[in-house]
């Protein structure tokens, strides 16, 4: 027998995975074009300069044909301020828990501090616990603090401290930290102190060897635990739930909300852009590393 | 080069403690005293453990000594930091920057003292020549050989012109035939560029074809500084004779002492032995006699009239360039003995064969009496 035949349970097992992976994603593609409003039936798709079906017999002129779904996504205004909303928070909690779960990888890595095993434990603490915990955790912290600054400074008005993109983006940073920390803290596992003292040797000092030899070598973790950051943010859904206040509405608090009053194939067309804008930074970033380890 | 002091590197009393895992202190280097000679080829040969690294690594400021000081061109160096010392490093490793073109590498230090860029573009095309890489300057270190990376560490470190270049096992990641080239290339490029070296490694057959003068390290403390010949030739101490090169060794009593010449009373041998009185012993004092097995004469009937034994053939291997013949003395002791095949023979009876009758003679002036350690 052909030691390298595969048993054929290994093809079925792997068709099966793709399948539970992927179906939905592709379901949920479909259904951006479905041409009928209540996109619990796939009526087929919209015809370009057509009619469209509206619930049961309606008909409609589209002109955006085949597309008519995301444009008017394009004309919500709604979904524009919250994807400007995501995208704002996403931005700025990675570049900052980045910047925080890179410096606590060198320094778990590099350094011998009392309580480093604790602070290296409580740092798996926000990955283990549930995020409705540490969102009712985030809030209560949140709402406690404001009411005692709000009162000491006699905040009125708008001025008062309350619940909105600030709180949302600290609430990301804290929960995306452990988790670039443990990405950036394997790529240092096994990065050879010799690079640095080289460096050193050859006349630069501990700035300048951070910059020219650690970083550019540490670079390929460092990204991909901003990528992991980024995603986390984008996605988040519970956590923001709690910290977010008015004008702060992100697309996942959106669609929610959307789904609460009606399911129209728009949520789908959402969805379907922002796995497109998803899948092609991650396959960039990926490019990028691939080219990085070259 | 500015030649303000007598020594590129001096240690006076380094003492290295570091803690070990299980809580203890241990002193890697010992109260260490070391003086290297301006463009001297240095060695510090010894097992993994002696202190020899992280002397090395004293030198060039990755460690700070507990006790002592290293002194660099006759200034004490204290806690300076490697960025500022006038010393340039060839790691084990290499540790080549994977990210930079080899041109990149090799100009990186020239760089940190922002030299012009037409000088920086000259000396690394200098380097390049000097170690064989020209054409190199915009590949990676991954695309190079082993040989060829060692190569560009050598050259990135040279670029700079140190007051003193520290190697440390640079040869080590070689397989055995390049290792052999890059050692004579290592010294002709030391000879050229006249920087004092210092070079680490466990090797001696490596210390001994390149170095100028060598120190042997165990435990952390300096056991002898010599120039190679006298390493080899005069051992001060069992410890050295027994780690370069091999040698027989006897204990006894000395029993008279005769100009340089001492006579010592061998238990084991039930006899007397004479032999040099290299570690300047006293009449009634413990010895060790030494006496390497090339210098053994092995005969059928005797060469000397004294200083001869007598011994059984015990076994016998032949490795080409020499026959090795293990001779039992009685008393459980055994000689090993070298002989050089000089006659080229098949018959077996040319050589000295299993239970043969031998006389080993061994002369006075070949025989080195040491003081007990």
């Amino acid at each position: 027998m052909n030691p390298h035949r595969r048993h054929p349970f290994i093809r079925v097992a792997t068709i099966l995975v793709y399948f539970f992976l992927y179906a939905p994603i592709l379901v949920l593609v479909l259904y951006s074009f479905n041409a009928s409003r209540t996109n619990i039936l796939f009526a087929g798709f919209i015809p370009s300069f057509g009619a469209l079906q509206m619930g049961g017999s309606t008909v409609v002129q589209s002109p955006c044909g085949p597309f008519h779904w995301f444009c008017e996504l394009s004309r919500n205004r709604e979904v524009g301020l919250a994807a400007r909303n995501t995208l704002t928070i996403a931005f700025i909690s990675t570049f900052i828990s980045t910047i925080i779960g890179t410096m606590a990888a060198l320094a778990i890595q590099r350094y011998n501090f009392r309580l480093k095993s604790f602070s290296q434990l409580s740092l798996y603490v926000p990955i283990v616990i549930p995020e409705i915990v540490m969102g009712i955790g985030i809030l209560t912290l949140f709402s406690q603090l404001f009411g005692i600054l709000n009162g000491a400074f006699g905040l009125e008005g708008d001025s008062r401290l309350s619940l909105g993109l600030g709180t949302v983006i600290v609430s990301h940073i804290a929960f995306s930290v452990p988790f670039v920390t443990l990405v950036v803290q394997a790529r240092l596992q096994g990065f050879d102190k010799s690079f640095e003292e080289a460096a050193m040797d050859l006349g630069a000092n501990e700035l300048i060897t951070f910059w020219r030899v650690t970083f550019p070598m540490i670079l390929p973790g460092v990204l991909s635990g901003a990528l992991l950051a980024f995603t986390l943010s984008l996605d988040d859904f519970v956590i923001t739930f709690f910290t977010t206040g008015p004008g702060a509405t992100t697309l996942p608090i959106y669609v929610y909300g959307l789904l609460r009053r009606i399911i129209t194939p728009q949520v789908n067309a959402l969805s379907t852009v922002w796995i497109a804008i998803v899948l092609t930074v991650v396959f960039l970033l990926q490019r990028l590393q691939s080219r990085e380890a070259k | 080069m500015t030649q303000t002091s007598e020594f590129a590197v001096e240690l006076r009393d380094v003492v290295k403690t570091f803690k070990t895992p299980e809580g203890t202190l241990l002193n890697a280097v010992d109260h260490v005293n070391m003086q290297i000679k301006h463009g001297e080829f240095f060695s510090m040969l010894g097992s993994s453990g002696c202190g020899k690294t992280t002397s090395l690594r004293m030198m060039a400021g990755f460690e700070w000594p507990t006790e002592g000081d290293v002194y660099i061109e006759g200034n004490a160096q204290g806690h300076t930091p490697p960025f500022q010392r006038p010393v340039n490093t060839v790691f084990q490793s290499y540790a080549l920057f994977q990210h930079m073109t080899i041109y990149q590498n090799i100009a990186f230090g020239l760089e940190m003292e922002r030299a012009p860029a037409d000088e920086v573009k000259t000396r690394v095309g200098r380097l390049l020549d000097m170690v064989q890489l020209n054409g190199m300057e915009r590949r990676y270190p991954k695309q190079l050989s082993g040989g060829q990376q060692q190569r560009v560490a050598l050259a990135r470190a040279l670029v700079k012109m140190p007051n003193v270049l520290l190697l440390d096992e640079p040869l080590g990641a070689l397989d055995l035939k390049l290792r052999k080239e890059m050692q004579l290339e290592l010294k002709a490029i030391q000879q050229k560029v006249g920087i004092t070296f210092v070079y680490v490694t466990h090797d001696q057959e490596e210390a001994l074809t390149m170095s100028d003068r060598i120190a042997v390290m165990s435990k952390g403390k300096v056991m002898q500084v010599g120039i190679p010949v006298e390493i080899y030739e005069r051992p001060q101490s069992r410890f050295v004779a027994d780690f370069i090169g091999e040698s027989n060794f006897f204990e006894g009593i000395v029993q008279s002492v005769e100009q340089d010449r001492a006579t010592v009373l061998v238990p084991s041998l039930k006899a007397e032995v004479t032999g040099l009185n290299t570690g300047q012993v006293g009449v009634g004092q413990k010895a060790i006699i030494s006496i390497r097995p090339e210098k053994i004469r092995i005969s059928e009937q005797p060469a000397l009239k004294t200083n001869f034994f007598n011994g059984t053939v015990k076994t016998t291997t032949y490795i080409g360039s020499d026959t090795h013949v293990y001779v039992d003395m009685g008393g459980g002791v055994t000689l090993k003995v070298w002989e050089q095949n000089k006659i080229s023979s098949l018959d077996p009876r040319a050589y000295y064969v299993q239970g043969q009758k031998v006389c080993l003679n061994l002369f006075p002036e070949n025989t080195l009496i040491l003081a007990e350690s």
